[in-house]
C-alpha cells in the first residue's frame, strides 16, 4: 500500500519537475542557451504567492498574480540580458544566465530579507481510500501538470505559433525565411517557460510552505538534470525526464538507509545516460542530407 | 528601376573578406544567374539579400526601397523567397506541414488551400507523400519540398541557391525544368549555380564571381561563348 502512495507521490513531484524541465528545454531548443536563471522564476512565483495570499487571502487570485509576474519577468529578463547577446558566444550567454541568476535571488534577499518565510496557499489535505491515505496536493499537482502538458503539446503540434516554435528550434535560418519572426518566437517561448515555472511554485508551496531567496536553486538544478537525461531540446524528452527523476527521487527518500544518498543516485542516473546516449534519452543526433 | 539592385556589398566573417564590393541588378521577370566556383561568395551573396547576414558597406534595393538593414521575416513580407543551400526543409515536419510553414506570410485560408493543390499539381509527387516526416524524403524530393515551399509565399523575386546540389543528371534536368516553368508564371529568379552550364542557358544575364569580386558579367549566350569562361566553368 505504502508503495502506491510513494509512487503517486513520485508522479506528483516528477509531474511538477517536467514542467520546469520543459522551461529549460524549449528554451534551449528555440534560443539555444541554457537560461540557469529558470529555476529563479520558481522563487519569484513563490514570493508573488506569499505576498498577495498574505494580502487577499484569495489563493486563486494570487496564483493568476503569480504566473502574470512570472511571465513579466521572464521576458524582462529575456529583452534586457539576453536579447543583447544574440550572437554571441555561448560561454558569455551562460555566464550571463548565471548572473542574472544571482541577481534576481539578491534581489530577493534585499526586499524580503534570508530567513524563509511561511505561506500557505490552501491546506488541501487527505482523502481516505480503504486503507490507503492520499494526500490531496499530489493528485491536484499531478492531474494539473498532466493537463497543462497535454495543453502545451496541442499549442504546439496544431497552432501557427506552435510549429513555428518547431521550425525555429530545427532551423533558425530556414525560419527566418518562412517569415517567422525569430525573437517573437523567443519572447513566446520564454512566456511559456515563465508561466510553468510559476505554476510549479504553487505545487512546490502545497507540499512544503517555506520560501526563501533560494528556494528556486534545487529545482532547477533537478529539473534540468530531468531536460538533459530526456535529452535537452526534446518536449517529449523533458516530460519523461521529469517523470523519471521524480519517481527515482521519492522511492530513494522513503528508504531510511538511502534517503540521504537520493542526489548522488540521481546525478548518477544522469552520468550513466549521458555515458550511455550523451544526447539524452529522446534527444536526437542532427543529420545532414546534402 | 531594376526589382533588385545590389551595390557594391561588401561582407566580412572576422578578419576573412567574404565579399569585396560587388554590384548587380535583378530586371523584373528576368532569369539572373550568379556562377563561381566553392568559396566565390555565392551562397554568401544570397544570405546578404535575404537579410540573414548584413553587409558591412555598400546598399541593397529592393522595388526601390532599402533592405539591407532589415530583419529578414520582413524581406519576406516584401515578397522575396529563397530555396537555401542544402534544401533546409523542416526535417521534423510532414511535407504537408512543411508547405505550411512556407505559407506562413499568407493569411488567406482558401488560397492556401488552392496553393497547396497547385503544388501537388506540379509535384505529384509530393502529394504521394504528404504525411511523410520531410528527413524521410530523397535529397530529389526534398529539393522539389525545397521549391515548393518557397513558391507557397507568392514571392516576386525568388533566389535558388544550388538547386542542382548532389542531384542525379536526371533530376538536375528536372529542376531545371520547374525553374523555367517558374519563370514562365511570371516570377523573376536569381539562381546561384555551380553547375555553369545549366544555370548559363537558362539565364537572360549572367555575373561571374571569383573570391569576393564579379569578374564577368553578360548575357547567358555572351558568357557561354566566352574562352574564359569556358576554361574555368564549362570543361574547356
Amino acid at each position: 500500500m505504502d508503495f502506491i502512495i510513494t509512487f503517486l507521490n513520485g508522479l506528483s513531484l516528477g509531474g511538477v519537475y517536467a514542467l520546469i524541465a520543459l522551461g529549460y528545454t524549449m528554451v534551449y531548443g528555440i534560443a539555444k542557451m541554457l537560461n540557469f536563471a529558470h529555476g529563479d522564476i520558481i522563487m519569484v512565483g513563490g514570493y508573488v504567492l506569499f505576498v498577495f495570499v498574505g494580502l487577499t487571502g484569495e489563493p486563486i487570485l494570487a496564483i493568476i498574480l503569480a504566473a502574470f509576474l512570472c511571465m513579466l519577468i521572464g521576458i524582462s529578463m529575456e529583452k534586457a540580458a539576453y536579447k543583447p547577446l544574440r550572437g554571441a558566444s555561448p560561454l558569455a550567454v551562460l555566464i550571463t544566465a548565471i548572473g542574472v541568476s544571482y541577481f534576481l535571488q539578491s534581489l530577493a534577499q534585499i526586499i524580503f530579507g534570508a530567513a524563509p518565510k511561511f505561506v500557505v496557499i490552501a491546506d488541501l489535505g487527505t482523502i481516505t481510500l480503504g486503507s490507503l491515505v492520499i494526500p490531496v496536493y499530489s493528485i491536484v499537482t499531478l492531474v494539473v501538470s498532466i493537463l497543462i502538458m497535454i495543453g502545451l503539446s496541442l499549442f504546439i503540434k496544431f497552432t501557427k505559433t506552435g510549429r513555428a516554435m518547431i521550425a525555429v528550434s530545427e532551423d533558425k535560418a530556414a525560419a527566418q525565411i518562412m517569415g517567422i519572426n525569430v525573437n517573437n518566437i523567443i519572447t513566446v517561448t520564454f512566456l511559456i517557460g515563465s508561466f510553468l515555472a510559476a505554476i510549479a511554485s504553487v505545487f512546490y508551496l502545497l507540499k512544503a510552505p517555506n520560501i526563501s531567496p533560494t528556494f528556486g536553486s534545487k529545482p532547477g538544478i533537478k529539473a534540468f538534470t530531468a531536460a538533459v537525461i530526456g535529452g535537452i531540446g526534446s518536449i517529449p524528452g523533458a516530460m519523461l525526464g521529469g517523470f523519471l527523476l521524480g519517481i527515482v527521487e521519492v522511492f530513494s527518500n522513503s528508504v531510511p538507509q538511502i534517503a540521504p544518498y537520493t542526489d548522488a543516485i540521481e546525478f548518477l542516473i544522469l552520468i550513466i545516460i549521458l555515458l550511455v546516449r550523451p544526447t539524452g534519452i529522446l534527444g536526437k543526433k542532427r543529420r545532414e542530407k546534402v | 528601376m531594376a526589382l533588385l539592385e545590389v551595390k557594391d556589398i561588401s561582407v566580412y566573417y572576422g578578419v576573412i573578406q567574404a565579399l569585396k564590393g560587388i554590384s548587380f541588378e535583378v530586371e523584373e521577370g528576368e532569369i539572373v544567374a550568379l556562377i563561381g566556383a566553392n568559396g566565390a561568395g555565392k551562397t554568401t551573396t544570397m544570405q546578404a539579400i535575404m537579410g540573414l547576414i548584413h553587409p558591412k558597406t555598400g546598399s541593397i534595393y529592393y522595388n526601390g526601397e532599402r533592405i539591407d538593414n532589415i530583419p529578414t521575416h520582413k524581406i519576406v513580407k516584401m515578397g522575396m523567397s529563397e530555396v537555401p543551400e542544402g534544401r533546409h526543409v523542416f526535417q521534423e515536419l510532414t511535407v504537408y506541414e512543411n508547405l505550411m510553414m512556407g505559407a506562413y506570410t499568407v493569411k488567406n485560408k482558401e488560397k492556401i488551400k488552392e496553393d497547396v493543390q497547385e503544388i501537388f499539381k506540379l509535384f505529384p509527387r509530393l502529394e504521394e507523400r504528404r504525411n511523410q516526416i520531410a528527413g524521410t524524403l530523397s535529397g530529389g524530393e526534398q529539393q522539389m519540398l525545397a521549391i515548393s515551399r518557397a513558391l507557397m509565399s507568392h514571392p516576386k523575386l525568388l533566389l535558388l541557391d544550388e538547386p542542382s546540389m548532389g542531384l542525379s543528371p536526371l533530376l538536375v534536368n528536372e529542376v531545371f525544368d520547374i525553374v523555367k516553368h517558374i519563370h514562365q508564371e511570371g516570377t523573376t529568379i536569381l539562381i546561384v549555380e555551380q553547375n555553369a552550364e545549366k544555370a548559363l542557358q537558362i539565364a537572360d544575364k549572367a555575373y561571374v564571381l571569383e573570391t569576393g569580386n564579379i569578374i564577368l558579367k553578360g548575357t547567358g549566350k555572351e558568357l557561354r561563348d566566352n574562352d574564359d569562361v569556358k576554361k574555368a566553368y564549362l570543361g574547356g
